[in-house]
């Protein structure tokens, strides 16, 4: 019995997510007294896998062939099940991100695990019962999941486990994984990363807004702001259906579920399908001019007031708060 | 022709209050509206576009009681062709996927599609699970299907942007906003949703891997701060100091 976390690359650099699942399974480790190993696939430099040691987790096995160098999810599951089966891992862990989403089910269901999706902290453990709470209804409700299955895949939703960091040594092994052609089905044609933004899932601080703007022409106050906070950027579902912000922006029921550190809300009423995406944030920030907009029952800051007036105040204040 | 298989969730409506009972250990489904999942509503209207003029034949599949048989007949009024009803509470996604696996791999679909996640437990599982039983690939959340002959080019979501792919049917793709403009029923649509095919078929058994314990609202949050509009450095400051999140 052991844990295996599978840490996720992105063009070769491991993201803050990988980090709070490696110090999620080592805290999973402690608890339950079992060894935790990490498991890289791709092309990674040895000094970024050094990186796995800083919080704590000091066995590294890479997985590393020119036709795994890029992500293919049926390959890479069955690589991540393969590994799991040959070091005997019985917790196999993810981040909750949008590759991690797609390969969860098929690792869990190659090892006949029970799946548990987003976790949002450690499970509590009595025996061989383990208890997970997760987030439910668009974050409208938190349910408490229970599994005795003798193996467990579990994902982490980002930004709800704090990465430690705990300098430990690291050693690599190298795996030969076996992996049939079949499971290489997909030929991927191009990537389209904004490298310069911060990513919105697991993004510290959102600044989000809303029909308040206008118009798409209006963004660049907003930019401004995420910019200065090394904040992600948002938007209301009304903005994304009328085209001023992309899709991937939309943030609520039917959108992206985000839970930051700080959530800054402009111009956004505050609709029940908003506030389900964004309720788990830890702070939330309201600046609409109706105070009567429903988002202000719950925020913890709120100022009544034009963001075309408020948002370039806040702007100057944050700069000057900088130096 | 192409053979499309979408599946379909039934949620509550995306204004429901969510309350539970029994001691919070289960949903409280009085009062409450259910829809077709709103994401496998889009992923719906894509099969009807490309089965549009003959390209296409689409089937839904739900696990449910018949107490869903409204949400089925609204699928077919947006235009399925035909339905199957997997006779059994859906307890959870590995059970669902196993039903739906177990329909289709007689059926030989060139295209499984699901949203990219029902509204009610979030998980984004389904659609995984059955590629992994049928042994095909499988997108969870795609942004964009284009289907040329037997092949198809996704744009799948990533942090920050996107992946264009290209993969040979058969697939399973998680649908998500931007695939379809949802499509409302007309009149015709539901005056035929009354005679399309709904086949009901029994479930197989599934082992149970996780229940669900117990519900509890979100902690609720104190009374908000208000803050004077001339004085957006006290925010900042508050920011800071209080809420140490800047």
């Amino acid at each position: 019995m052991s844990i295996l976390v599978y840490i996720e690359n992105i063009e070769g650099a491991f993201k803050k997510s990988a980090f709070e699942a490696i110090s999620y399974a080592k805290a999973i480790g402690e608890l339950t007294q079992q060894e935790v190993q990490a498991l890289s696939i791709g092309q990674v430099d040895e000094s970024e896998l050094n990186k796995v040691g800083k919080y704590g987790v000091g066995k590294v096995i890479r997985v590393n062939t020119d036709k795994l160098s890029q992500f293919q999810n049926q390959a890479y599951a069955a690589v991540i099940a393969d590994v799991a089966k040959q070091v005997g891992a019985t917790s196999i862990i993810l981040s909750n991100s949008f590759s991690g989403k797609g390969l969860a089910p098929r690792v869990a269901a190659k090892l006949e695990a029970a799946l548990i999706d987003g976790a949002l902290e450690l499970p509590t453990i009595s025996g061989s019962s383990w208890e997970f709470r997760k987030s439910v209804f668009s974050s409208k409700a938190i349910a408490t999941v229970e599994t005795s299955a003798a193996t467990k895949v579990i994902t982490l939703n980002p930004n709800t486990f704090e990465a430690k960091e705990a300098d430990t040594p690291i050693s690599v092994e190298d795996f030969q994984p076996s992996v049939q052609d079949k499971d290489f089905s997909t030929i991927i044609k191009d990537i389209v990363r904004a490298t310069d933004k911060v990513a919105l899932p697991e993004a510290s601080i959102v600044v989000s807004a809303g029909r308040g703007m206008k118009g798409p022409e209006n963004w660049g106050m907003i930019e401004e702001l995420a910019e200065i906070l090394g904040a992600a950027t948002a938007c209301s579902k009304p903005v994304s259906d009328a085209g001023w912000r992309p899709h991937a922006e939309h943030v609520g029921q039917t959108g992206l579920a985000v839970s930051p550190n700080l959530y800054i809300a402009i111009g956004i009423s505050g609709a029940i399908q908003h506030l389900a995406g964004v309720s788990s944030s830890k702070t939330i920030v309201v600046i609409n001019k109706d105070p009567e907009a429903p988002f202000f029952k719950v925020a913890d800051y709120g100022i009544v007031g034009d963001a075309f007036d408020v948002v370039p105040r806040l702007i100057e204040a944050l700069k000057l708060k900088k130096g | 022709m192409m053979k499309i298989l979408v599946c379909i969730s039934q949620v509550p409506d995306t204004t429901s209050k969510i309350t539970f009972m029994d001691n919070n250990t289960a949903f409280n489904t009085a009062g409450i509206q259910f829809i077709i999942n709103p994401y496998d509503e889009i992923a719906l209207s894509k099969a009807v576009e490309l089965a549009e003029g003959g390209q296409g034949n689409v089937t839904v599949i739900h696990v449910g009681e018949a107490a869903s048989d409204a949400t089925i007949r609204k699928a077919l009024a947006i235009g399925a062709d035909e339905a199957v009803r997997v006779d059994a509470v859906p307890r959870d996604a590995w059970f669902v996927a196993n039903q739906i696996a177990n329909y289709a791999k007689e059926q030989s679909f060139d295209l499984i599609l699901t949203g990219r996640e029902s509204i009610d437990y979030n998980g984004v599982q389904v659609g995984s699970y059955i590629a992994e039983l049928l042994g095909i690939p499988s997108i969870a959340i795609a942004k964009k299907i284009e289907i040329n002959g037997t092949e198809a080019t996704i744009d799948r979501e990533i942090e920050g942007g996107k992946e264009v792919l290209s993969v040979s049917l058969p697939i399973v793709i998680g649908a998500a906003e931007g695939v379809a403009e949802p499509k409302i029923p007309n009149m015709r649509g539901i005056m035929g949703a009354r005679s399309k095919p709904l086949q009901v078929i029994s479930p197989i058994d599934v082992p149970v891997l996780s229940t669900i314990k117990q519900y509890e609202s979100p902690a609720p949050r104190g009374a908000v701060k208000l803050i004077e509009p001339d004085n957006v450095a006290q925010l900042v400051e508050l920011l800071h100091s209080e809420a140490k999140v800047i």
